[in-house]
């Protein structure tokens, strides 16, 4: 997907072993493409993300973060996105209150089969941080190279 | 500080067609801690892997990152390696740079540029990397089968001739299980009994299967290898040494008023019974609710005919505590309760029966020693209805919204067998979709249908009206003529859905093993591990998965058995060594770390600890590293932040995040 | 979009029936009372309206025929209830008609306060305009 400006945004993408991060791997051996400015972060499960990585992602300048797990009930570890999903929608709910918009976080489930469902998440995942441009909350400016 | 050595991979030209390899090499060389950085065609081959030994053992390296494919593909390779070369195997990072980068880019600066970046998060993350050792934990080689019915029998079975010791604990009087109330079995027509029977007294004379009669598990504990049970032998009140089987006291019992649990409540039953005849053991038990002796203290007439002085009032229930390497569930089904379709009369009319109940009616055994007759009035039926799918396949809350999966196959042989016995008899079958998947079964429907005369239609029935002259009258509708049916029957048999059996939430609680919203066990893979639980030392065997007939329960049982034979064939169990871990200075034992632990890993211990000279006994969580699975919903409940979890610690997580960010 | 899809999409919505859910298994015309009266039978109308087939079915003597007895709703194994869709298809044919409209100036005056709340919000499904 061509963007036509220059703003590279950076973004987080945290993905459990079991489901989505090899829905990610799906997606690239279909070669489904996404824009580069994904990185993803390999977690056992969505419960091992601790609120406070979100929150240092955008301390150091992330302009979005999306967390992957299994579907409901798919769980590896039975139990852990559950967990994953009441801690988010916290988070995700002060952070709008700090001025983070909520399109700049998402929770989504992808399983190990669902590459297109990866890719086309991830798509509309950067389309979304481009239309709220930079990310200019809780960033720490100390930490910015200028 | 580490001595990380970076090693990009080509692979060909799925990597280095995209992404600029030297360049990557180039950048990484400057990232801190880096001491080696150098690419190769093809990491993963032989040469490329001793390309990687060398380097470890010249530089001294004490930590690596592989910029190459996903590690769900090669990072057992890259630790291997790293091991046979000296260096402990956690102490290797990959970056996946082919399905994550070079695969779904096309421009080359931009690959280029998240390759880089992926390998500096990795490069900071193995300068946080610490060695793991895998711990190991002992297998008890002994297996408990929970269910004695023909799934249970056939795993203790198979797992007893392995060669190892298999315990069955049996809730009823009796094994046998559901196998035991039918009569004869789909396709084949053989009967049940005479191919169960000689599976239970294989079992029971086998030298390596104890079996627990009217004994429940009552407390589970341990984890997979080492699992500690305490079952409890309910009191029989009868001596289980002493008691010949003679049946006197079953004869003499002036109790015989309680409906028989084995003739599913059709006949009654005494006091002191056995479920059957060819029960295992043939020792009956004395159901205490039922009996006059326990009731009102007047009678003991069992205890005087007892020939062999077995009766004993005083017996008290017995606990029994057992280790076991592994557990196999076998716990059944049960017909489901009808209370709520009472558009079919099955409370308003004796002649309105389940399957499982007509089952016992044409067993030579049973209430009316076979004979095909009317509940109500003893007369031989003319007009015969089976109505299918009765709470199967329902969207409300009255039934199941699963297809139970054996009816259609026992209907087709109730009307064939009916129809075989007594020629004269109509049979009439209302079925919404005749469902035969398996080997031989439509063949078998289609005889019902071609060779016997068996009548289908097409529609569920809507409501059995009892008459004043004891006929039911089946309201239904035939969907392909499109044309009402009102049909005056005998007898109306439903082919009632099945259920786990009620006690599996029970038992699954105390194994920590999943359960889904219909209560049947939860499979570790839908497709790839079906008879395991994803509960580590936990297997599923026969309807407490899912629904199945009798040569699938079978099958699954030798799965199950199989299973639990490569359990406990293992001397020690390896455990994964990234696992949860407290930090005993943060702790504060708030028991918030352990509420949340799918496995019950962890546990509170009083402990002396030593924070910067103070000395004091306190309360901190522990984690046993053979039953953590390394999820980390502890790390991140801590509120303390005590808890950690080895190999995705809070550091190593933040450092690549920082890395990415950078 | 044509006519008839968008009665389809009507008659589901006044229902609230998805007639998806339907498993063609008949209940509902096996408990019908009024099954030799109808032209179309209740199980048919669930294959109607999931077809599109409005036409035939607004004019098929069936219409008029069923009871509103409900022993369809209250059978059917599904949750589907064919007896929604034939009110909701009446409906659609009083509507074509102009009838059956309720302004809100109306409503006040018809207001009792003996009435279950769950009648009104549906009164308003069905009547509004």
């Amino acid at each position: 997907m061509p963007m036509k400006d220059e703003f590279k945004p950076k973004i987080v993408a945290f993905c459990c072993n079991w489901c989505s991060y090899a829905g990610a791997d799906l997606a690239g051996s279909s070669r489904l493409t996404y824009p580069a400015d994904v990185k993803i972060i390999r977690v056992p499960c969505s419960c091992r993300v601790n609120p406070m990585f979100i929150l240092r992602a955008f301390e150091k300048g992330a302009d979005g973060v999306i967390l992957c797990g299994c579907h409901p009930g798919d769980c590896h570890y039975s139990t852990g996105n559950y967990y994953a999903r009441r801690r988010m929608t916290l988070l995700f709910s002060m952070l709008d209150y700090l001025g983070v918009e909520n399109g700049r976080t998402r929770v989504e489930w992808v399983s190990a089969a669902e590459g297109v469902k990866f890719s086309q998440t991830m798509n509309e995942f950067v389309e979304k941080i481009h239309s709220l441009g930079k990310n200019v909350r809780l960033e720490d400016l100390r930490c910015r190279k200028e | 500080m580490q001595r990380i050595g970076v090693f990009v991979c080509h692979c060909g030209s799925n990597i280095a067609a995209t992404v600029d390899v030297k360049k990557v090499v180039e950048m990484a060389a400057l990232e801190p801690g880096v001491v080696h950085a150098e690419d190769y065609q093809y990491m993963c081959s032989e040469a490329g892997q001793s390309l990687i030994a060398k380097a470890i053992q010249e530089k001294q390296l004490t930590g690596l990152v592989v910029c190459s494919c996903s590690p769900r593909m090669h990072e057992t390779t890259f630790r291997k390696a790293a091991e046979r070369a000296g260096l402990n195997p956690y102490m290797v990072e990959i970056a996946n740079i082919r399905e994550h980068c070079s695969w779904i880019h096309k421009d080359m600066e931009e690959a280029t540029r998240k390759a880089v970046i992926l390998a500096r998060a990795a490069i900071a993350k193995v300068n946080l990397n610490t060695p793991l050792q895998p711990g190991e934990s002992r297998v008890t080689k002994r297996a408990l089968v929970i269910g004695g019915g023909i799934a249970g029998i056939q795993t203790a079975l198979d797992i007893a001739d392995a060669g190892y010791e298999v315990d069955i604990v049996e809730k009823t009087p009796s094994i046998g299980g559901r196998m035991s109330q039918l009569d004869k079995t789909f396709p084949t027509l053989d009967c049940s009994a005479c191919i169960l029977t000689p599976k239970m007294v294989e079992a029971a004379a086998h030298e390596r299967i104890r079996i627990y009669t009217y004994s429940e598990v009552e407390k589970v504990s341990g984890f997979v290898g080492d699992f500690t049970v305490d079952i409890r032998k309910k009191a029989r009140s009868v001596d289980m040494d002493k008691c010949t089987g003679c049946g006197v006291c079953q004869e003499k019992c002036p109790s015989k008023k309680t409906p028989s649990e084995f003739n599913r409540g059709l006949n009654n039953r005494s006091a002191i019974y056995t479920p059957f005849a060819q029960a295992i053991p043939n020792v009956p038990v004395i159901d205490r609710e039922h009996c006059i002796k326990f009731q009102t203290g007047k009678c003991g007439v069992c205890a005087k005919v007892c020939q062999a002085g077995a009766i004993d009032y005083e017996q008290k229930d017995e606990i029994v505590t057992e280790k076991y390497g592994a557990i196999v569930v076998a716990t059944g089904f049960d017909t489901i309760k009808l209370d709520q379709y009472d558009e079919y009369a099955y409370s308003q009319s004796k002649d309105v029966i389940t399957s499982l109940e007509l089952e016992r009616i044409m067993n030579a055994a049973g209430p009316t020693k076979g004979h095909l007759e009317r509940l109500s009035d003893g007369k031989p039926p003319k007009e015969m209805v089976f109505i299918q799918c009765v709470g199967s396949r329902c969207a409300d809350e009255r039934g199941k919204s699963y297809c139970s999966k054996i009816c259609c196959m026992y209907t087709a042989k109730h009307a064939m067998l009916i129809r075989d016995k007594y020629p004269d008899v109509n049979v009439t079958v209302f079925y919404i979709d005749v469902r035969t998947p398996g080997k031989n079964f439509d063949e078998f429907y289609r005889r019902a249908v071609e060779q016997y005369g068996v009548n289908y239609i097409k529609g569920q029935v809507g409501k059995v009206i009892p008459q004043p002259d004891g006929k039911l009258l089946v309201q239904g509708v035939d969907l392909l003529d499109n044309r009402r049916i009102m049909k005056e029957a005998d007898m109306v048999v439903l082919a009632t859905a099945i259920e786990p059996n009620p006690d599996v939430r029970k038992i699954a609680t105390m194994l920590t093993a999943s359960i889904d919203t219909n209560n049947f066990l939860t499979e570790a893979h839908a497709k790839l591990r079906p008879v395991e639980s994803p509960t580590a030392g936990i297997f599923l065997s026969g309807v407490c998965q899912g629904p199945k007939d009798i040569p699938e329960t079978v099958a699954q049982a030798g799965a199950a058995a199989v299973k639990a034979i490569g359990l406990l064939a293992k001397e020690k169990l390896t455990t994964n060594p990234c696992t949860a871990k407290s930090d005993e200075l943060l702790c504060n034992g708030c028991s918030v770390c352990a509420n949340v632990c799918p496995y019950g890993a962890i546990t509170y211990e009083e402990r002396q600890v030593n924070d910067h000279g103070i000395r004091e006994v306190r309360r901190l969580a522990v984690v046993n590293s053979a039953l953590c699975q390394g999820c980390g919903a502890c790390t991140v409940a801590c509120p303390s932040g005590a808890m950690d979890l080895q190999g995705f610690s809070n550091r190593q997580i933040i450092a690549e995040v920082d890395a990415i960010c950078r | 979009m044509n006519r008839e899809k968008k009665q389809a999409e009507l008659i589901t919505e006044i229902s609230g029936v998805n007639p998806l859910k339907c498993m063609k298994c008949g209940k509902c015309s096996a408990s019908c009372p009024s099954f030799e009266e109808m032209d179309i039978k209740p199980h048919q109308f669930v294959s109607y309206v999931a077809n599109e087939n409005i036409e035939a079915l607004v004019n098929s003597k069936s219409l008029w025929k069923c009871l509103s007895c409900f022993a369809c709703v209250e059978r059917c194994p599904r949750d589907v209830k064919p007896g929604k869709l034939i009110d909701a298809a009446r409906q659609l044919v009083i509507r074509q008609r102009g009838q059956e409209y309720l302004s809100p100036d109306e409503i006040p005056a018809l207001l009792d306060p003996e009435l279950p709340q769950q009648l009104l919000v549906s009164a308003f499904r069905r009547y509004r305009r």
